[in-house]
């Protein structure tokens, strides 16, 4: 089964955070970079499945230069080959023309089955597999717990709101957005950092790929969310500050 | 300004979150002085449909179909294309479910256009519709606009807006208008099977009048015992974050959130919770709410009433020596 699992870079998850002077994204110098934690779970998966089925495993993402690392790693771990979509401005794009950029780049490939995270932990929109679906014209399930393939099609465990779950069966090639916590990721070893070292990582510049990309939408601002409460800070060593918790939950918010 | 409200069902009942974004939808249309219509879509709604149709809206639209009985993204994308193409409507509103997330991008993309997902509210400021969304995992707002031509598509985050604001007509109903799609069954290519829960719950949440709540800041499994602790010194429950439960340290139905159950205890306490949208939801109708974070800025403190910025592991066993103590005076 060749899979094509999309990872992103994201800023880590303890990043100070500031915000840029254009004032419509953060200031990304002196912060580090991870890879979105969702997409981990989505690798791991497609390690796995290539791992009992055979085949080859691709990791696609887009970005800046910075964002090989996030390629590298993937492939330390065990995927075969990276493909990274150039774009300085990636995180300019809207939900629609990321997808149309990788969808150009992925039609390229000989594959069965694309894997995506759930969402990202920066933008957050969740809608880039569901999109790749569409655009590339295949089935697609998302928020998956466990997947079984089942010669030319799959049977998926689906999440639902409230501890509820689903069986949904679709047929490959297809696209699935897998949910966090699907399995336990790998750490990258030794032996795969060397390999990863001798694979290879085909760059392509997203203009190259010819998309049209009209934004159909834009983030005009970013900012400091307001807070709808007033939080009341309590302060001192740790002692005082379990007293005076413990008086003001008795005493003025009455709950304890 | 022309509004559709796209509701959501499952076996003829409703998604509460429905109402929630009838709510937005409504105000919007007042605001924008624009008309509001609201889709029921499925098979055998029509009750559903009629009882829609006692709201403030300018009418109800009925879609229902065989292959519409039960949900799939191929056969709600193409049902609603046809209907949002006969409608013209400038913006189409749903609440933002796991099911939306699954088939309103697709559907938006299946037009050409895109979607404003997970929006927490909106502004309408001299003609012009902004929408407010959460990035960052809560951490920054943003306030996104449309570009393009309609109709533009917009969801609603679960519990931005209140369900019991939803006007309804002094007198009379609205409309209600049935549409009917042509849905081909080889144009459904997922095939939905049965619906199922995996563990029993053993522990009701939502019964509980203090949590005790852990996150990722607990660090390890053999941290655990000392929420716990603190829990029974309060004569609460434990419950934790989405990681927490995916790592095995606590089980699933322990779990706050969009994934796990919806609480709204008297006392809550998030230990190490930073805060993330997806826990939010399922917590932030507590009466009160206590968060300990070393993390000044962890989007937990929008909506604590007491905070305390500081290690937990310092803090909560005095925390839970102090409550004893209390107790026993």
């Amino acid at each position: 089964m060749n899979i094509v699992v999309c990872v992103k870079q994201v800023p880590a998850k303890d990043a100070p955070l500031a915000i840029d002077p254009s004032g419509t994204w953060i200031r990304e110098t002196d912060i580090s970079f991870e890879t979105n934690e969702p997409d981990t779970f989505a690798l791991e998966e497609a390690l796995r499945l290539k791992e009992k089925h055979g085949g080859e495993v691709v990791a696609i993402s887009m970005g800046p230069e910075r964002v090989k690392q996030t390629i590298k790693e993937a492939l330390a771990k065990g995927a075969d080959r990276g493909i990274h979509v150039t774009d300085d401005k990636f995180h300019a794009l809207d939900p629609l023309a990321s997808a149309r950029s990788l969808a150009a780049a992925i039609k390229k490939e000989k594959f069965d089955l694309i894997l995506t995270g759930l969402q990202s932990d920066d933008h957050g929109f969740g809608q880039t597999g569901v999109l790749l679906a569409e655009l590339l014209g295949l089935p697609h399930a998302t928020i998956i717990m466990s997947i079984e393939a089942q010669g030319d099609h799959l049977r998926l465990k689906r999440e639902l709101e409230a501890g509820w779950f689903q069986w949904v069966e679709l047929p490959l090639p297809a696209v699935l957005t897998i949910q966090s916590g699907i399995n336990k990721p790998r750490y990258a070893t030794l032996k795969g950092i060397m390999a990863a070292k001798k694979k290879e990582i085909a760059a392509v510049t997203r203009e190259s790929l010819g998309v049209p990309a009209p934004l159909t939408q834009r983030v005009e601002r970013i900012y400091v969310p307001h807070k709808t409460k007033k939080t009341e800070f309590i302060t001192g060593t740790p002692k005082e500050i379990a007293a005076k918790l413990v008086e003001k939950l008795r005493h003025e918010a009455r709950v304890l | 300004m022309k509004i559709l409200l796209i509701t959501e069902q499952h076996d003829a009942k409703w998604n509460k979150v429905s109402f929630e974004t009838l709510a937005a939808a409504q105000q919007i249309a007042s605001e924008a002085k624009g008309s509001l219509s609201g889709v029921v879509i499925g098979q055998g709604v029509a009750a559903l449909a009629d009882e829609l149709a006692a709201y403030q809206l300018d009418e109800v639209v009925l879609i229902e179909n065989a292959l519409l009985e039960k949900y799939t993204p191929d056969g709600y994308s193409i049902a609603l294309k046809q209907v949002i193409e006969q409608a013209k409507p400038d913006l189409v509103l749903l609440p933002h479910t796991y099911q939306v997330r699954d088939f309103a991008p697709k559907l938006a993309a299946s037009m050409g256009k895109g979607m404003i997902g997970d929006c927490v509210g909106y502004r309408y400021e001299g003609g012009k519709l902004i929408f407010v969304r959460q990035m960052f995992q809560g951490r920054t707002a943003a306030d996104v606009i449309f570009q393009g031509d309609a109709p533009w598509i917009a969801s609603f985050q679960a519990g931005a807006f209140r369900a019991d604001l939803a006007g309804k007509k002094s007198d009379g109903k609205a409309t209600v208008k049935s549409v009917s799609v042509e849905l081909k069954p080889e144009a459904i290519r997922t095939k939905p099977l049965e619906l199922f829960r995996e563990a029993k719950q053993a522990v009701d949440l939502t019964q509980a009048p203090i949590l005790v709540s852990v996150g990722r800041g607990i660090k390890a499994p053999e941290n655990i015992p000392l929420a716990e602790k603190l829990a029974k010194a309060m004569g609460g429950e434990l419950s934790a974050s989405r990681p927490i439960c995916d790592e095995g340290w606590l089980p699933m139905d322990r779990q706050i959130g969009s994934s796990g159950q919806t609480v709204s205890p008297k006392l809550y306490l998030a230990l190490g919770i930073s805060g993330a949208i997806q826990h939010v939801v399922g917590m932030k109708g507590s009466r009160t709410i206590v968060a300990i974070n070393k993390d000044q800025n962890a989007p937990i403190f929008e909506i604590a009433d007491y905070g305390v910025v500081g290690d937990l592991f310092e803090i909560v066993p005095a925390l839970t020596e102090e409550v004893e103590k209390s107790k026993s005076s």
